[in-house]
């Protein structure tokens, strides 16, 4: 039987989080006897070309670029896992949320004291095009399990990834969600 | 202009008169402005932080100038149901100006609030303190030509109500409408004699004998009420006191408005029952902003009871006994009507709830040990103690002793006051109030049930459907799932902000049912529904956010189908369909001069 195949991504993140995923120590000597990592940072691969049991995502959606990853892994993945503040909840990126795209747009590009004379919004048509607000995953796509904690520690990511490997609930401990 | 020092001195600098003083200082200047707020802040030393967080937590409260004539329409949903969209159509063309707006000229400011408990006679409106009921297009056209004329708000009301609302001290065109008339709260009384007895026995006796009625608390929690009394007295403080809660806010309910102008006596005589009971020297009755109009007439009926000697020093002739009451009004809060947080307001604070443990019935008002009760609650303790704990059992249910009064609006012939004895099924009461063919009827305001047919035989008592009294009907052409769509708006509106569930949670349970009325949601959405809606429900700080999903978690268990008549369902099921990529991406490819993308088919 060929080995489950996991994706990872990180959107609007820090890639705090895969440095937490990396952070499981000689566990990953482990993990890559269990799974295949296909499309992901840790392994370069860009594309998808086959499908995927688990997809993890870090991050959520600041730009159109985001959504479209978040939808491929979205079909490309039967498990879909929002790892970490900023996909779950939109996390710090999501601060500009109560301020205008517009404002914040002029603020870092024309008004800044750092920037001077013929001062320009970015607008090349290669650059992803910023959204009006950050979105968490869910409010894009479906997302069938929430991995909170920034980062997640290693030892929940790695929790979690076991028990989807096993198919059996997730057992979350306090002392893998307690944060101070 | 009012000198803002004559204000804090009318008031004796004192800070738990706050409110008072932002109320005189909201009418002498049409607004609490800065230069207000900081003389406030000053003179009572606070920050000004903290003035300003009093003032923005209340409606009738603003910073900015609210008009010299400020209008403030019910948006309750029976308002809505009654008309309510060409009234407030009407206030925007004949007053020049949009809701949520003052007039440039200063004159008319245009508000919506929460519900005013005039259920019974929508749509009503509060201007300068002034109750209009039964708003026309016409009434409004006299009433905006009025204000231009510059009369008083109290010269523009129409045809006065009945009974007291005919008082020269009230002049209200409210009407009663009692439309049965029980024998505890609205039976003959004699003035006087539940105190008398009352004073003629110790106060364990008063409270057994309270304990022995089942007395149960009307406002909707049904505590029962001898407990309550006997954990105050238990209390050690410097002084103890009586609070009786008048904040009636619960979105259809108006019994208590009726009690405060035909029976106050019989209610502040409750008051002094339980100020012996408990063993305190002052009551206080908090009275919600929107009844300011009974308050001179409320005032009238104390100084009668003071010339009688019912109150006062050496109360109905019993030495020792020293007890009055005062008035104190809110300003325009739902949360109020939660005790702690009333108890907050009353002290010149913002509502906010306390934590709980220490119960008021310990750490109450200015942290004495208090009894907050409800009105109708204290005028039953009256009647108990005039007519005896026996007779007062041998109405209602075992469980559920007495009469209860009920508010009942919507879609009905005979809106009003019902007091009818506790164990009566909906279905009974349906058919007093003239309404065969309702659709279903929300029981106990937008945070208790929501029930159709299959319920009515279900009887309003404690052990099925408690209430506080309120009852409102619809009828099978209303879309329900708007009246529940209105409900949980309310919630979002009145939330005080302080905990997370309630402040975000409400929030959420709105735009997710949002979604699902547009016609965007799926079935695991109204899982979503139910499992936030437990959330919030769980992990509130209080009875608001315990309750707040009641409309939404109520329909879905008794009306599920209309629900799942709005989902979508096959290939698109999973999909989450409120996210619009091209509507997220329009306003920074303006900014950036970038083409504007075009509205994308559905993805997921």
């Amino acid at each position: 039987m060929s080995k489950p195949v996991i994706a990872t991504a990180s959107l609007a993140g820090c890639f705090g989080c895969h440095m937490s995923l990396l952070d499981i120590d000689d566990r990953i000597l482990k993990l890559i006897e269990l799974v295949e990592f296909h499309k992901s940072p840790i392994d370069d691969i860009k594309t998808f070309t086959k499908p995927c049991d688990i997809g993890l995502i870090e991050g959520g959606c600041c730009n159109h670029e985001n959504v479209e990853v978040l939808r491929s892994f979205r079909k490309h993945c039967k498990t879909l896992v929002a790892v970490g503040e900023c996909a779950v909840m939109g996390g710090l990126p999501a601060l500009r949320n109560g301020i205008p795209i517009k404002d914040c747009l002029e603020e870092a590009y024309l008004r800044t004291p750092t920037t001077e004379g013929n001062t320009v919004i970015p607008n090349d048509e290669e650059l992803p095009v910023i959204l009006d607000k950050v979105y968490p995953c869910h409010e894009i796509v479906k997302v069938d399990a929430f991995l909170p904690g920034c980062p997640p520690s290693a030892d929940l990511i790695w929790e979690a990834l076991t028990a989807l490997l096993e198919g059996r609930p997730l057992k979350l401990t306090y002392d893998l969600i307690k944060y101070d | 202009m009012t000198n803002i020092e004559t204000i804090i001195q009318r008031h004796a600098g004192d800070p738990t008169r706050l409110l008072d003083m932002l109320r005189d200082v909201q009418a002498a200047r049409g607004c609490v402005d800065r230069v207000s707020r900081a003389a406030l802040a000053k003179a009572l030393r606070m920050s000004e932080a903290d003035v300003e967080g009093i003032v923005s937590f209340y409606h009738f409260f603003s910073r900015t100038p609210a008009g010299r004539y400020a209008v403030y329409l019910n948006t309750n949903v029976i308002a809505w149901m009654n008309g309510r969209a060409a009234v407030a159509r009407a206030f925007e063309r004949e007053a020049g100006v949009r809701f949520g707006r003052t007039a440039p000229d200063g004159l008319i400011g245009l508000f919506q609030t929460s519900c005013i408990g005039m259920n019974d006679q929508e749509p009503s409106a509060v201007i300068n303190g002034v109750v209009f009921t039964r708003l026309t297009e016409a009434k409004v056209k006299d009433i905006v030509a009025g204000m231009r004329a510059g009369r008083p708000a109290a010269e523009l009301v129409g045809e006065l109500g009945d009974g007291a609302n005919q008082h020269a001290l009230v002049r209200a065109m409210v009407a009663n409408n009692i439309r049965a008339a029980g024998p505890v709260v609205f039976g003959p009384h004699e003035p006087g004699r539940g105190l008398r007895k009352a004073v003629g026995l110790t106060p364990e006796a008063v409270i057994a004998e309270v304990k022995a009625s089942n007395l149960l608390g009307r406002g909707g929690a049904g505590f029962p009420t001898g407990l309550k009394w006997d954990f105050c007295r238990r209390e050690k403080g410097d002084r103890h006191y009586v609070v009786c809660n008048a904040d009636e806010g619960e979105p259809g309910t108006f019994k208590d408005r009726v009690i405060l102008t035909e029976r106050p006596g019989l209610l502040f005589e409750g008051m002094a029952v339980a100020g012996y009971a408990v063993g305190a020297a002052e009551g206080i009755l908090y009275l919600r902003a929107e009844y300011a109009y009974l308050k001179p007439y409320l005032e009238s009926v104390l100084d009668g009871l003071r010339r009688e000697g019912l109150l006062g020093k050496g109360a109905a002739g019993k030495a020792g006994f020293d007890f009055d009451i005062v008035i104190k009004l809110g300003a325009g809060a739902y949360i109020c009507g939660e005790e702690s947080a009333l108890i907050e307001s009353a002290e010149g604070k913002r509502g906010e709830p306390r934590d709980r443990p220490p119960f008021p019935v310990q750490v109450g008002y200015l942290n004495e040990p208090t009894i907050v009760n409800n009105v109708e609650t204290l005028c039953c303790a009256a009647r108990i103690m005039a007519e005896g704990a026996a007779w007062f059992k041998s109405m209602g249910t075992a469980k559920s002793a007495g009469t209860k009064l009920l508010s009942v609006s919507g879609d009905c012939e005979r809106p009003g006051v019902y007091e009818v004895a506790f164990g009566l099924t909906v279905r009974q009461l349906l058919d007093m109030a003239g309404a065969p063919g309702a659709a279903a009827v929300q029981v106990g305001g937008p945070s208790g049930s929501c029930i159709g047919p299959d319920g009515f035989k279900r009887a309003i008592c404690f052990g099925d459907l408690p209430t506080g009294g309120s009852i409102m009907i619809f009828g099978p052409e209303r879309d329900l799932l708007e009246v529940v769509r209105g409900f949980m708006e309310f919630f979002v509106e009145e939330s005080c902000g302080w905990c997370v569930p309630c402040r975000a949670g409400n929030v959420l349970l709105l735009r997710k049912l949002e979604k699902v009325l547009d016609g965007k949601g799926n079935a695991r959405d109204l899982e979503e529904l139910v499992a936030w809606g437990a959330v919030v429900k769980t992990t509130s700080r209080c009875g608001l956010g315990q309750t707040s999903a009641n409309p939404i978690l109520t329909t879905l268990a008794n009306f599920r189908g209309l629900y799942e008549a709005r989902l979508r369902s096959g290939a698109d099921a999973d999909a989450v369909l409120d996210f619009d990529l091209a509507a997220a991406m329009e306003a920074s490819c303006r900014a950036a001069g970038r083409p504007i993308p075009s509205p994308e088919a559905h993805h997921g």
